[in-house]
């Protein structure tokens, strides 16, 4: 899993998953169509009209699959509505200096990367100029910036090798069958909700 | 074995399977679902042609996009009423038990599932939802999930799980009249910030936690999220017994005995050790309400309003700087005084009888100031009844509140209940979040006492000078 791609920079502390997507676009029963939903009401204004000042209404985040964003992005409810919409719009990795856990977890679910790199890296990363582009591999768990100088992040080797092999979670934890079975036998103190 | 805290305990009892290289297998004692966050999942189940492993360890509820109007009447947003139906469709065609719209069970999940004794000490309990750690408050594990997660419960029982950090959130002393529960959790959230509990568990501990009721640690728990902590927890007591004992599914006879005897064994041990450890002094704590666009944005209610320019780091000052652009304030200034538009008393912070009872406490006898919207909305319809024996309704439409059904309602706005562009409310609700009320939306949260202060005076007001 390698990718190349410019930034989109939206350098704000905190966003949480209510500006990824609204909630009331989230009375849908389907994952898809969310890409128009992104960022919706920075991104378009009480008529439906693009925002042109709004990163993603520029021609820098057309095709680009990394957004830039502050720390702790991704927080606030767990709606797996977020990476969905992200990833529907072209993004295939965030950069920050800290995630939300249930978003990272929701993101890792979808091929979203989380990449946490520390805040000098950021810095640099926000002082690129628009059309510099960043490598990103997983294998390696790397991005490269432009002047060549590669940076690791971590990232759950579990989610890696999913990532990377294909594994499907759920296939994973039901070949735990037995595991599960055996554990649901001394289980003690059950509720019946049928009852 | 060394001395291990409550989160530690209940990790180690739910441990299905360990596999290096991979996280820990951990059981599921209790799955919520709504109608929000579970249809991808269902038909994930379809696609797969997988069964629910544990219908009896699950219940469905809708809360979330519906209505707090006359459930008898039909749901006028036809996206939302698909919504509601396919919970129902998704609950019969997988043997769920639901309390939808119109049962005498129905509510907001975080109210339904103590109220009805589902919630026990000791349980890992998970929703599609990340006020899922509401359950924290009776001792048991309790965190949000995704989507993909809930199919995984569904179709497992099962959730692939990495240990969280230990974060001991010690409260000694005694609160003063008129600071309440909600006023611990925002004073915690503003002293550690939205991002402060990331990647840990808090443990709520000290004499001001033990004082508090039931209901009053769920507003605490409820909000740990909002500290970046997936869950809070509560070690039971007596208070917990209490609370439980009688409920519908609470464990009845012999089988009570020994559920206590159990739960007994689940408060940390002696000399356990947390990863951190913050501590509030209760007896300093002032009624709190946030100014800005996250729950860390929080004061004092008598304090002034934080200066951009004075804040050092520049991506945090320009968080304060846009927050305060976005409410229309000005740093420096104090928000008493401030006009409100809408007062929104409810949510699965705060819809439980003794928030609406603290609520009416103050407006019994009162009018609402004329300029001000008040929605008072019971968390559930076991709560809205009981508020009918008390006459509670009564209280508040005399007032000049409405009185509704039960629901998400305005905390979330995905129902018709909303905030108007530039409007500004009080709210008992958990997440002041850019338009979380409303596209445009301006929201201050705060407790019911300080809300229903806030609906008599019109302004944002320090309930101690209406007690």
């Amino acid at each position: 899993m390698t990718f190349r791609s410019r930034l989109v920079p939206l350098p704000i502390n905190n966003i949480d998953t209510d500006q990824i997507i609204p909630a009331r676009f989230l009375k849908t029963i389907s994952k898809q169509g969310l890409d128009r939903q992104l960022f919706y009401d920075w991104r378009y204004d009480a008529q439906g009209q693009p925002k042109p000042d709004f990163i993603l209404n520029q021609p820098r985040a057309q095709g680009a699959h990394v957004l830039l964003a502050g720390d702790n992005f991704g927080c606030g409810s767990s709606r797996e509505h977020a990476p969905w919409a992200l990833t529907q719009f072209g993004f295939r990795a965030v950069i920050s200096t800290s995630f939300a856990d249930i978003f990272k977890q929701n993101s890792l679910k979808n091929a979203l990367l989380p990449i946490v790199v520390p805040p000098e890296v950021h810095g640099a990363l926000l002082q690129l100029e628009p059309d510099a582009a960043i490598t990103v591999d997983l294998a390696t768990q790397s991005v490269t910036l432009p002047d060549g100088r590669q940076v690791e992040f971590p990232i759950d080797p579990f989610s890696k090798h999913c990532l990377l092999e294909g594994v499907d979670e759920l296939g994973y934890i039901l070949k735990n069958e037995s595991a599960i079975a055996a554990y649901e036998a001394h289980r003690v103190g059950s509720v019946n909700t049928l009852a | 074995m060394p001395p291990r805290t409550i989160i530690e305990k209940l990790w180690d009892a739910h441990v299905v399977h360990e596999q290096s290289g991979a996280p820990t297998l951990l059981y599921i004692d209790l799955h919520l679902v709504h109608e929000v966050t579970s249809p991808q999942a269902f038909q994930g189940l379809r696609d797969r042609g997988l069964k629910v492993r544990r219908p009896d360890l699950t219940i469905a509820t809708a809360d979330h996009s519906t209505p707090t109007t006359d459930p008898a009447l039909p749901i006028v947003d036809e996206i939302a009423a698909k919504q509601v139906a396919q919970l129902l469709t998704n609950c019969r065609d997988f043997g769920i038990q639901c309390y939808g719209r119109g049962s005498q069970r129905q509510g907001i999940v975080h109210v339904i599932g103590p109220e009805l004794g589902l919630t026990q000490p000791g349980m890992t309990v998970v929703c599609g939802d990340s006020h899922t750690a509401t359950h924290g408050a009776l001792g048991a594990l309790a965190f949000g999930i995704g989507t993909s997660e809930v199919e995984h419960v569904l179709a497992t029982q099962c959730l692939l799980q990495r240990k969280s950090r230990t974060f001991q959130v010690q409260v000694d002393g005694a609160l003063r009249p008129g600071v309440t529960a909600k006023d611990i959790i925002l004073a915690l959230i503003a002293q550690i910030g939205i991002g402060g509990g990331t990647a840990s568990i808090f443990e709520y501990r000290g004499s001001a936690i033990r004082a508090l009721s039931m209901e009053q640690r769920m507003t605490v728990c409820n909000m740990s999220i909002e500290g970046g902590a997936r869950a809070g927890m509560v070690a039971p007591d007596d208070t917990t017994f209490e609370y439980i004992a009688g409920r519908p599914f609470a464990p009845q006879g012999a089988a009570w005995d020994a559920a206590v005897a159990r739960w007994k064994q689940l408060p940390s041990d002696e000399g356990a050790a947390y990863d951190r450890t913050v501590t509030i002094d209760a007896n300093q704590l002032e009624p709190m309400i946030t100014y800005g666009t996250n729950p860390g944005m929080g004061m004092p209610i008598t304090a002034s309003l934080p200066e951009p320019a004075l804040v050092a780091d520049p991506l945090h000052r320009d968080s304060i700087a846009k927050a305060l652009r976005y409410m229309d304030l000005e740093g420096g200034k104090p928000l008493l005084g401030h006009p409100v538009n809408v007062v929104f008393i409810g949510s699965c912070t705060n819809s439980r009888i003794s928030d609406l009872r603290s609520a009416a406490s103050l407006l019994k006898g009162r009018k609402v100031n004329p300029g001000v919207r008040v929605m008072v909305v019971p968390g559930s319809q076991q709560v809205k009844r009981q508020a009918e024996a008390e006459g509670l309704p009564e209280i508040f439409r005399a007032a000049g509140c409405d009185w509704r059904e039960p629901g998400c309602s305005m905390c979330i706005a995905m129902n018709g209940d909303q905030l108007q562009p530039g409007e500004y409310s009080v709210s008992t609700s958990n997440r002041n979040f850019e338009g979380r009320q409303g596209k445009g939306g301006r929201t201050f949260l705060a407790s019911p006492l300080t809300a229903a202060a806030a609906a008599l005076t019109g302004v944002v007001t320090d309930v101690r000078t209406l007690l």
